[in-house]
């Protein structure tokens, strides 16, 4: 009985996880091109995509890099870039907290923003799911998107210096950025935290280390919960 | 060209401390709650560091610290698309499209 809806809950994550095979693919194949194109080979490309498996930070750092930042300011930033998953990972303890620690340490390693949106969703939908179909669903949920992951970093890797040299791809990866923030932008305090984060890190440029670019988000994050706080306060 | 040394100290440094991140709360903290003051931050971070990162490229993404209309055009279409539709993919279309459109027409 427990086997069956074990794993009638991996296959429901297999699922539903299945769509964001088209948000992880492209993804992943742009930063196989771009680390390519950084001078990053096969090995390196892998190793990153396999050991981070976090495309915002990983698209961060190599800018960075090449930017010739100091390591600490591109290990910070793109830490900064990965934040959320801390939250993430907080906000599904109160789920799978009892789990073998075993376990936990593959959720953890797994934890993205789609594993976390679905499983979450899930979890609070289907209050009666046991501990172990908890697990069950989150690992179906991931395992289609974390082969895509690695296998269109391989494919974008491959690619990568075979692309003709004229496309203009020094801009694919500000492109790729806004279009994953612009749809966060919902409400006032997120779009005063992206707007001071702008202004602050077009003056800051000139600061040296790239130390603009924390200068920019801290303000950034200061500003949208000051801003989150007064509109509470307004409506309270 | 990106040094070796920089490039693994990253790519371990990264991967460690990503896995921390992800570790923190169900590993550590059990599912005790985090203060509201550092919850209200943490939501701020994607939105402030994402834009914080892209400006500086956008503005200055011509020679010598100009601003490449090309990439600005691209950059605002992205924005603009991406807030009315709410779709990543609807985002990277318009702003790919755009940046091709003007390359091609403005060389």
């Amino acid at each position: 009985m427990t086997t069956t809806t074990t794993k009638s809950a991996y296959l429901a994550g297999l699922r539903d996880g299945a769509p964001f095979v088209f948000v992880a693919g492209p993804f992943a194949v742009l930063f196989g091109v771009l680390a390519t194109e950084a001078g990053l080979n096969l090995f390196e490309v892998m190793t990153f995509s396999l050991v981070v498996i976090a495309g915002a930070a990983q698209f961060t750092a190599l800018q960075l890099m090449q930017d010739n930042a100091p390591t600490v300011i591109v290990l910070i930033s793109a830490l900064a870039v990965n934040l959320r998953v801390a939250m993430y990972s907080a906000a599904l303890t109160p789920y799978l907290g009892a789990a073998p620690l075993w376990q936990r340490v593959f959720v953890a390693y797994l934890l993205v923003d789609q594993s976390y949106a679905l499983s979450h969703a899930r979890f609070e939908a289907v209050p009666q799911m046991s501990v172990p179909q908890r697990v069950a669903y989150y690992f179906g949920s991931c395992t289609l998107v974390m082969i895509f992951w690695f296998g269109c970093s391989f494919a974008g890797a491959a690619l990568g210096t075979a692309l003709p040299a004229e496309l203009p791809l020094d801009f694919a990866l500000p492109i790729a950025f806004l279009s994953m923030v612009a749809p966060m932008l919902r409400t006032l305090p997120h779009l005063a935290a992206a707007l001071t984060a702008i202004i602050l890190s077009l003056l800051a440029v000139e600061v040296p280390h790239s130390l603009g670019l924390l200068i920019g988000g801290i303000g950034g994050m200061i500003v949208g919960a000051q801003t989150e706080l007064w509109l509470k306060g307004r409506h309270a | 060209m990106i040094d070796q040394g920089t490039l693994w100290t990253v790519i371990i440094g990264l991967g460690v401390g990503s896995f921390l991140l992800r570790f923190a709360f169900l590993g550590f903290v059990g599912d005790r709650p985090l203060p509201d003051w550092m919850l209200r931050h943490l939501r701020y971070t994607a939105v402030s560091i994402l834009p914080a990162l892209c400006a500086p490229l956008v503005v200055y993404s011509g020679q010598d610290e100009a601003t490449e209309p090309s990439r600005l055009a691209a950059a605002v279409v992205t924005l603009v698309a991406g807030a009315l539709s709410r779709n990543v993919f609807v985002a990277i279309g318009c702003g790919a499209a755009t940046l091709f459109a003007a390359v091609y027409l403005l060389g």
